[in-house]
């Protein structure tokens, strides 16, 4: 699946997008963020705490605790600041 | 009778007179037309421009959401929506919100609505360029942002 990131969190990882292969056991977006935090010194930086990064699964906004879909684009980002 | 509203996520800037005649020019039923539109500040002098990120596809996505569900709750005639991406320096615009209605309530209100919800869920993200040089931060969401949204949920 494909993984976007935006603002400090795009930051802190060091790239604004990649493909990733999950483990089966990653099965909703709160499972994707504690994986993803192990990843690196970056991914633990952006995702230190997971429960201010907000989420979208192909541009709608979702919980943590939504399922993982099988194919898909994943954004992971702050809270927004537009208007 | 539904509207079609007018949403654009761009870059360059916009003429909000001009914007006001596309909604409302020529028609004789639209007798309220409210405009809202966000400036790039400069926070007591210390910014020279914000950079607005945004998400392309979700931002589009996104503001049609908002405006599909302000023109369900208002009897609106004519709905605009315009925000920017990109370097917006100081003084320069950042957002148009404009609403046309029989009459102003209806205007008054979808606009606010829209802009609570496009400052809490639409994806943009904006990192400051400061006058000093110095690595400028992200602006921080406000917790007032999240208390304007819940305020019109329970009024739904």
């Amino acid at each position: 699946m494909k993984l976007v990131y935006f603002a400090w969190v795009r930051e802190r990882i060091g790239k604004g997008s990649e493909i990733i292969d999950r483990p089966e056991a990653v099965a909703t977006v709160s499972d994707l963020l504690d994986w993803l935090a192990g990843r690196g010194e970056g991914y633990a930086a952006a995702l230190a705490h997971p429960e201010v990064i907000r989420v979208a699964i192909d541009h709608e906004h979702v919980d943590h605790h939504t399922p993982l879909p099988a194919d898909g684009e994943i954004a992971l980002f702050p809270p927004m600041t537009g208007g | 009778m539904s509207i079609a509203p007018r949403i654009s996520v761009q870059e360059q800037d916009f003429d909000v007179a001009a914007e006001i005649e596309r909604l409302a020019g020529g028609r004789k039923d639209v007798g309220a037309v409210v405009t809202f539109t966000g400036r790039c500040r400069d926070e007591d002098g210390t910014l020279t421009a914000l950079e607005l990120e945004h998400y392309p596809g979700m931002a589009e996505a996104e503001i049609s959401r908002i405006a599909a569900e302000a023109a369900e709750r208002w009897n609106l005639l004519g709905l605009t929506v315009i925000h920017r991406y990109g370097r917006i320096a100081v003084g320069e615009n950042i957002v148009l919100v404009a609403a046309g209605s029989k009459s102003r309530n209806a205007s008054f209100e979808a606009a606010n609505f829209l802009m609570d919800y496009m400052k809490s869920r639409a994806p943009f993200w904006k990192k400051e360029h400061r006058v000093d040089h110095q690595e400028g931060g992200w602006v921080a969401a406000k917790e007032s942002d999240e208390e304007a949204l819940a305020a019109w949920q329970k009024n739904a």
